[in-house]
């Protein structure tokens, strides 16, 4: 049995030590947890997708009190009684759809700020994977929360997506790969209907946050051993430098701990975002906030043109210019391209894509080619934005196959 | 020693999946469409009430039906519902690409859909863009100037035996 204090008054830190540990926790969550010094703004991302993680949560919590997640009463609960009886009912409403659209231009960001870096390669496999898994989680969440206000878009973007789920034409190979049962059974109607709208509700209010609770724990976990990356890929050696710092040689030392003093610099990054997040939420919500979700949900009509919200657009728009069921073969390599990234890296340097020679080019292409996407997707699909959202699409994949070949032929650094 | 605790362990383990199976089987069944549901699935529609090239929009299963009575100058389609020598085009007013609602354009005799460019002639047959198939036929009962949608009368199963449209 462990040794406990007598003489430790309840709750002192002696006693508190004795029961739960919390010097060694406090030690090696954060104290004494390492982070590169050389490292810039683009590495405070994940704090701030945490931050606004929070304000979800926050924002979800009161509007969940007052909408009904019923067919008729869905769309008034919103539109109505949150908007304008409830007393600071707009501003739950108005964090929570800026922060819904914000945090996907965040993680993009993060995403980027990985590929560049190359920080997904050499023992950091895990982080990138996990954070993948954490974008589909995401975007499953904000797909399910599209759905509650049930107004036109609402209803035709889950018409549309849950659609997807009935796989190829029944006349490509012998119907094999036609499930047109899994759509039915998706949406437990022949339609979107009640039974769409509670399951919905519940993925997003219960299931989906409780899983990316859990996956965004085993994302930091897999922070830990492999460490940070830093702006030159270099290869820190940690326990060398913990120590230097814990002696005092701090400027020797190529480290800082996570807290306070990384945590400081985060935080000075997270002030600004929240300025213009909340410069966003009063003045400009509007752009989170589609006109035509305006109307309420009409199985009968559908709006002149459906599109998703912006973060979607990349991927729509990978599936919108083929025909039905190669369209269907390039969305699905378009949601696995990026889980594959560090295995059809071949390079063995950890280096920032401008001193990767056609990486760097490959880097580049790729956010231009991700930008071009989500313009034409957004546009109708009609003459020359057909053609050039095909050309788009079509490079987005040429990239990915290309991916290994020039990356092999990387010399190492 | 240790062929006893295998044991042990197998027989938790295999009790423990049993049961596990049994709850995701039971968690499918809930996620399933309600009888309920299921049981709304027939509607009757009178087509003697339609004009001619004038699109009527009914609906069956939450779904819209057209409903366009052809003109005599339109042409003829092996598709077609005909009742009291009045040529009918009766389809699910799905675009059979994502399921967005086709427009019908009266003057050009075609279906236009937003969302993906998809086009459909007067006869419900894709003429341009990425919809699969021409629009789908429900599963439809002739009964006097009517029509019970939801059953299948002897003209559905002759256009379903002729791969003229498939089950839905």
């Amino acid at each position: 049995m462990a040794h406990f204090d007598e003489k430790a008054k309840p709750f002192s830190n002696q006693w508190m030590n004795d029961r739960l540990a919390v010097d060694t926790v406090k030690k090696v969550l954060s104290t004494e947890y390492w982070i590169p010094k050389n490292i810039n703004f683009l590495w405070a991302m994940g704090m701030i997708l945490a931050a606004t993680f929070g304000l979800l949560i926050v924002s979800g919590i009161f509007l969940v009190m007052y909408y009904q997640p019923d067919t008729k009463t869905a769309f008034d609960s919103v539109n109505y009684t949150i908007m304008t009886e409830v007393g600071y009912g707009w501003l739950w409403r108005h964090i929570h759809g800026v922060a819904a659209s914000v945090v996907f231009l965040i993680i993009y960001i993060h995403m980027f700020t990985g590929i560049y870096y190359g920080s997904y390669k050499k023992g950091r496999e895990m982080i990138w994977l996990t954070g993948m898994l954490l974008f589909v989680l995401f975007s499953a969440e904000a797909f399910s929360g599209y759905m509650l206000p049930w107004g036109q878009m609402s209803y035709w973007a889950g018409m549309v997506i849950t659609n997807l789920f009935g796989g190829f034409t029944k006349d490509f190979l012998g119907g094999i790969g036609n499930i047109q049962a899994l759509v039915e059974w998706i949406r437990g109607d022949y339609v979107p209907g009640q039974a769409f709208l509670s399951r919905f509700f519940m993925l997003h209010v219960f299931l989906l946050p409780l899983v990316i609770m859990g996956v965004i724990v085993l994302h930091f976990a897999a922070l830990r051993i492999p460490h940070v990356n830093n702006q030159d890929g270099e290869e820190v050696d940690f326990e060398k430098s913990a120590r230097l710092y814990k002696e005092g040689n701090k400027k020797e030392s190529e480290v800082i701990p996570f807290n306070p003093v990384f945590l400081s610099k985060d935080i000075f990054v997270m002030g600004i975002y929240f300025v213009l997040f909340f410069y966003l939420v009063f003045y400009h919500f509007e752009f989170a906030m589609d006109p035509v979700n305006f109307d309420p949900a009409d199985g009968l009509k559908t709006p002149a043109h459906i599109y998703p919200e912006w973060y979607f657009l990349w991927s729509y728009e990978i599936l919108r210019p083929f025909p039905f069921n190669v369209g269907l073969v390039a969305f699905g390599f378009a949601q696995v391209a990026f889980f594959l990234l560090p295995f059809l890296d071949r390079s063995p340097n950890v280096a920032p894509a401008n001193r990767r020679g056609l990486f760097g080019i490959w880097f580049w292409l790729m956010l231009i080619d991700m930008i071009v996407l989500t313009i034409m997707g957004k546009l109708p699909p009609e003459g020359v934005w057909n053609v050039i959202g095909f050309v788009a699409a079509l490079t987005f994949i040429i990239l990915f196959i290309l991916l290994p070949f020039i990356t092999k032929t990387e010399k190492k650094a | 020693m240790s062929s006893r605790r295998d044991f042990m362990g197998m027989a938790l383990g295999g009790f423990a999946a049993l049961g596990g199976i049994a709850a995701l089987y039971a968690a499918k069944k809930t996620w399933d469409p309600l009888p309920s549901v299921k049981a709304g699935g027939f509607t009757t529609i009178d087509l003697s009430v339609a004009k001619e090239n004038e699109l009527v929009i009914e609906k069956w299963r939450g779904k819209p039906i057209f409903i366009l009575k052809k003109s005599a100058s339109m042409p003829k389609d092996n598709r077609e519902i005909v009742i009291g020598g009045n040529r009918y085009l009766v389809a699910i007013g799905l675009c059979t690409h994502l399921g967005c609602i086709p427009a019908y354009l009266p003057n050009d005799l075609m279906f236009k859909c937003a969302c993906h460019g998809g086009e459909f002639d007067s006869n419900g047959k894709q003429t341009f863009g990425p919809p699969p198939r021409p629009l789908d036929i429900p599963p439809f009962k002739i009964n006097g100037t009517s029509l019970v949608l939801g059953e299948t009368g002897p003209e559905y199963e002759k256009m379903l035996a002729n791969k003229l449209t498939q089950s839905v």
